[in-house]
């Protein structure tokens, strides 16, 4: 056995063992800390299976997004956590949510274990087409191109779950600012630090959208770093979350998803289908669509983060 | 040539290491949060400074070797940051578990 097979091996372990930490988790928050352990493992892994695009996603969606939004929601449950762990389900449901998760975990155990080897893929046909697009990194040309569609509709969902959030917001405050105003010393380490950081944030954010092209990267990761810069700002009390009826929030909302629309109806007028880009655009076009995407992303999950609205626009 | 950088890259990247296991050994044996921030920021700061050191001369380019560096510098802020943010909270708590 080879040391990187060992360092495999105990990295596999500590995985699991984090996961299966998280689900016994009796305290929320010890569960909510487990999962973002193992949201900060998982990248690690998808590194060693050479999956790099995977794991910069897994690192800022998983490590990074879905912690502070769960975290965020923990703190709300504080106050009732008692009052809900002393109303423990009954046997027979525990039992019933015992045997559909093994079920489910042994379903998807088989699908891996007995895929044909070798496991059917598209990945030479991809790598054969890539010069189709004049884009080096082979997941963007599939994200962009190949499978355009699913990437589009991916957008529509985040935009879905925004609204979904927004609609926990009572009728007198809707249109107002999302989540609670942050205070914090002006003077303090974390406005210093919402000072410092961000230029350099928005630097790294937008090189990593760009570099997706030819490498690693993407609108995807790009946007979580641009929207974690733009939290830093409100959580140190330097900004406010803008009330969620503003005029130029709602065309941002949309920019990614329409001028994907758009691009993939003029791909059915000039080209041969929906979202086929003529050859000689592609990488302009591709390039469009992933700066209104990266805009409409960062927007988005820092507004995810920043909740329903709590406060009226007046105030 | 190539002999001397990879004592620099082995010895460098072993004593990093040694200061991340310190580092974790005080986080679960030091008795209150202070002391276990003391410990986690020589980690970040040292282990990490050393890591990166070590890792200078297989960075193949300037451009490479920056960014790395770059990489422990914005751990450095963002821990030093949030050191100082956990030890405040533990002391406005009034409590040291």
């Amino acid at each position: 056995m080879t040391i990187a097979s060992a360092l495999e091996m105990a990295l596999v372990a500590v995985v699991l063992g984090v996961a299966v930490w998280t689900i016994a988790a009796r305290e929320t928050f010890a569960a909510v800390e487990g999962f973002v352990a193992y949201g900060l493992l998982l990248p690690l892994v998808w590194v060693r299976l050479d999956a790099v695009d995977v794991a910069l996603t897994e690192g800022a969606i998983g490590g990074g997004l879905s912690g502070v939004l769960l975290l965020g929601a923990a703190a709300r449950l504080r106050p009732t956590e008692t009052l809900a762990a002393a109303e423990r389900p009954g046997e027979i449901l525990r039992l019933a949510a015992a045997v559909l998760s093994a079920t489910v975990a042994a379903a998807l155990a088989a699908g891996v274990l007995f895929l044909p080897d070798p496991a059917p893929t598209l990945a030479p046909a991809a790598a054969a087409n890539a010069a189709a697009t004049g884009l080096g990194n082979p997941v963007t040309n599939v994200l962009m191109a190949f499978r355009a569609m699913d990437t589009m509709l991916e957008k529509v969902v985040l935009l879905l779950a925004l609204v979904g959030a927004w609609s926990l917001a009572p009728d007198h405050l809707w249109g107002g600012h999302p989540g609670p105003r942050h205070q914090a010393d002006p003077r303090g380490v974390l406005a210093f630090l919402a000072r410092l950081l961000p230029p350099v944030g928005i630097v790294v954010g937008i090189y990593v959208f760009w570099v997706g092209a030819d490498h690693p990267g993407g609108a995807f990761q790009g946007g979580t770093i641009l929207a974690a810069m733009w939290l830093l700002v409100m959580m140190a009390g330097l900004t406010d979350a803008p009330p969620i009826g503003h005029r130029w929030l709602r065309p941002m909302l949309i920019a990614g998803p329409v001028v994907f629309v758009v691009v993939g109806l003029g791909g059915l007028v000039v080209g041969d289908a929906f979202l086929a880009y003529p050859v000689a655009y592609a990488k302009p076009l591709i390039l469009t669509i992933e700066v209104a995407m990266t805009l409409t992303i960062a927007v988005t999950l820092g507004l995810l983060m920043a909740g329903a609205p709590e406060r009226s626009a007046e105030r | 040539m190539n002999l001397a950088l990879d004592i620099v890259t082995i010895t460098a990247v072993s004593a990093g290491a040694f200061f991340f296991l310190a580092g974790t050994v005080g986080l679960l044996r030091f008795p209150d949060a202070l002391t276990r921030l003391h410990a986690l920021s020589k980690a970040d700061n040292l282990g990490l400074g050393l890591v990166v050191l070590g890792l200078l001369p297989l960075a193949g380019s300037l451009r490479g070797g920056l960014k790395l560096v770059c990489i422990w510098l914005l751990v450095l802020l963002a821990g030093a940051t949030v050191s100082q943010l956990i030890a405040r909270a533990a002391r406005h708590d009034g409590q040291s578990p």
